[in-house]
């Protein structure tokens, strides 16, 4: 899922300064399950701007709402009535929460409580690491099931570079080198000779450097 | 291994059978260019080549190609460094032609290091494409005239290509295969990461024997004279897939104070004079990092002089 | 062609339009070939994409859906977006080897009971001329 982490509350602080009346809107998707962004999370924003705007003797008024998500228009839709009679409005989904509801009601003022991350999935209890690059190509299969794009620091598709060291990648000790875990896979399978294979430059185009991308259902697009 | 691929006089050295020693030079931070003279001046006559590195360690220095084509008009031969980092493949081609026109001849192609270890962290992270894609990239481009896309290059580059090979990085048993891949892709010659594991590096040499690997490219032994026991214990902890044995630090320390870096350069010459009788190894590569007045001294002890 | 080939064909048909078609085309005795397997549903809307595959999977040599003309859809619009799975459909068989025209969509009034008829035969002899579903070739060995 999309992995989010929340600004700093100076920074959000900062955001709603000279506001005096907001909204906060939770998403009951992606943020919910890395506990960034849920209704838990929605409450504990408000409380914590609560604190410090009472401590400042500027006192802020809060509302609350989860949404079960905020990247489709029929929940967006839901807010309608009342979005407007707010200051401003804090969104705790994803990148793209704020953008649809900034698209659907252009009058109100939209800001971003989390900075949104990669694409991962929970590798123990409250951590989550980097799984994809969302390269638009995938072929983990061709590395054991490992992807490369995402999980070396330098997207080598004919690694590892020469700092991969004690399995860990040169640019940290807590980020593990995929190369070491490819090869070691190969050779414990006697495959080695299968990574003698080159592989050629990967076509970019499908990843986000080929420009800002677009995915459609026919069989449901009307 | 017989044809000759670009007239550079590393490439006449090698194919000759004579014993390669090159050097390497980092260009300045900035548009000195009389510093960079200065140090080219020590090399010259001291060795067949000089690498010339390209924003090492991540740091912003003047781009390799421009230090390189300085080399040429000093008369100093050039290996022109490009890292995988900082271009993408048109910039790569595009710099390729460039600096064969300005008379380059050699080339080395690496990953690089990544940008977080460097003066400019934020910087974006390229690595279009890797370093095994560019090798065989500019082997296109020489043997078969033709850019990525297949299309014809208006006069090829015939660059003689390089690529390094660290023997001392993980996993070990895998090296000597990515050195295989590195040649298949077309790698001419190659430069190892600097040895002091001498054990370790006998067993990767004979891994390469074995496998048929020194026919069909030039190895080159990497040496780093050590200054300092500060410099040995840094090589040992804080750079990546560097392997300092521990008696090499007490050797040095054992010399005494004052005495570390005539220690540094005895331990560099005796390791020379090994390789040039080991079996694969084809010259050596003296990465005398900010210590290039020393070359001409260490060439001559280790009967590296005249050069041919 | 082998002469002996009967193909077997399910038809969907929405309740308010092409299957009460059928029943009129019963009733004024026109004839359509036996072998085509009539399944009433509300709506063609309710058709989905796994049903029309899963006959393909299981045999069926043609399957078709028939529903009420565009824009006259009892329950609004189901027979349009059906339509749009049926396309789907289409493109997958081709992506796997098998011909689209064996999965079709018509569209009919339920005044039309001969209508239904010229459907029903147009495409049992569509089928006849493809032969049987290549899933029901055996393979020789």
């Amino acid at each position: 899922m999309i992995v989010a982490d929340r600004k700093p509350l100076s920074e959000i602080l900062d955001m709603i300064a000279d506001r005096n009346k907001i909204l906060i809107i939770g998403c009951k998707g992606c943020v919910t399950v890395c506990n960034v962004g849920g209704a838990k999370e929605v409450q504990i924003l408000a409380a914590s701007l609560n604190i410090v705007r009472k401590k400042e003797g500027h006192p802020l008024e809060v509302d609350q709402i989860t949404i079960e998500r905020q990247c489709d228009p029929e929940y967006i839709e839901q807010v309608k009535s009342t979005i407007n009679d707010y200051d401003a409005v804090i969104s705790m989904a994803c990148g793209v929460g704020p953008q649809f509801l900034s698209e659907a009601y252009p009058q109100q003022k939209f800001f971003p409580a989390v900075n949104t991350k990669f694409f991962g999935g929970a590798t123990s209890h409250g951590v989550w690491e980097e799984r994809c690059a969302g390269c638009g190509t995938c072929v983990i299969h061709n590395f054991d099931g490992l992807c490369p794009v995402a999980r070396c620091s330098k997207s080598l598709m004919n690694g590892p570079c020469g700092g991969s060291s004690s399995g860990y990648c040169e640019i940290s000790k807590e980020v593990q080198c995929v190369w070491d875990m490819i090869v070691k896979k190969k050779m414990e399978q006697g495959r080695l000779d299968d990574l003698l294979c080159f592989t050629p430059a990967k076509n970019w185009r499908t990843s986000r450097d080929g420009g800002p991308r677009k995915s459609v259902r026919e069989e449901l697009a009307i | 291994m017989n044809d000759i691929k670009s007239g550079s006089n590393l490439e006449r050295v090698l194919k000759s059978g004579n014993f390669a020693f090159t050097g390497e030079c980092g260009p300045p931070k900035g548009a000195n260019v009389e510093h960079l003279k200065e140090k080219l001046a020590f090399l010259k006559g001291n060795v067949d080549a000089v690498n010339i590195t390209d924003n090492q360690t991540a740091v912003v220095r003047m781009s390799s190609w421009a230090a390189s084509a300085i080399a040429v008009s000093e008369g100093v031969e050039p290996n022109f460094q490009m890292v995988c980092r900082d271009r993408n493949r048109l910039s790569m081609m595009s710099d390729v032609l460039g600096a064969y026109s300005m008379g380059i001849r050699n080339m080395l192609c690496l990953s690089g290091d990544h940008q977080i270890f460097g003066n400019h962290p934020e910087a974006k992270n390229v690595y279009d494409i890797d370093s095994m894609q560019l090798i065989n990239l500019v082997k296109t481009m020489r043997d078969e005239g033709k850019f990525l896309n297949g299309e014809p290059i208006d006069v090829s580059p015939k660059m003689f290509i390089g690529a390094a090979s660290n023997p001392f990085a993980d996993p070990f048993e895998f090296r000597v295969y990515r050195l295989a891949k590195k040649i298949n892709a077309g790698a001419d010659f190659v430069q190892t990461q600097c040895i002091y594991n001498m054990d370790k590096f006998r067993k990767f040499m004979k891994m390469a024997v074995d496998m048929g690997l020194c026919e069909k490219c030039y190895i080159l032994a990497g040496v780093t004279p050590l200054k300092s026991v500060g410099m040995a214990q840094y090589m040992a902890k804080q750079v990546p897939g560097m392997d300092v044995p521990p008696e090499l630090i007490e050797r040095l320390r054992g010399a005494g104070k004052g005495k570390y870096a005539e220690e540094g350069i005895k331990i560099a010459i005796e390791q020379i004079e090994e390789f040039k009788q080991m079996e694969g190894v084809a010259g050596v590569h003296l990465m005398a990092i900010e210590w290039e007045h020393r070359v001409a001294e260490i060439a001559e002890k280790a009967g590296m002089l005249p050069r041919p | 062609m082998d002469k002996d080939f009967e193909p077997q064909i399910i038809a969907f048909c929405c309740k308010y339009c092409a299957y009460a078609a059928a029943d009129l085309a019963g009733s004024m005795r026109l004839n359509y070939p036996s072998n085509i397997k009539i399944i009433q549903v509300p709506c063609t809307g309710r058709v989905d994409i796994i049903h029309l595959l899963r006959a393909i999977e299981d045999g069926a040599d043609g399957v078709y859906v028939a529903g009420c003309m565009e824009g006259d859809c009892h329950f609004v619009c189901g027979n349009i977006k059906t339509r749009k799975k049926v396309e789907y459909v289409k493109r997958t068989l081709s992506e796997l080897g098998i011909e689209p025209e064996r999965v079709e969509m018509f569209n009919l009034s339920s005044a039309m009971g001969p209508r239904f008829a010229e459907i029903a035969n147009q495409m049992a002899e569509k089928i006849f001329e493809l032969g049987p579903s290549p899933l029901n070739i055996k393979q020789v060995a």
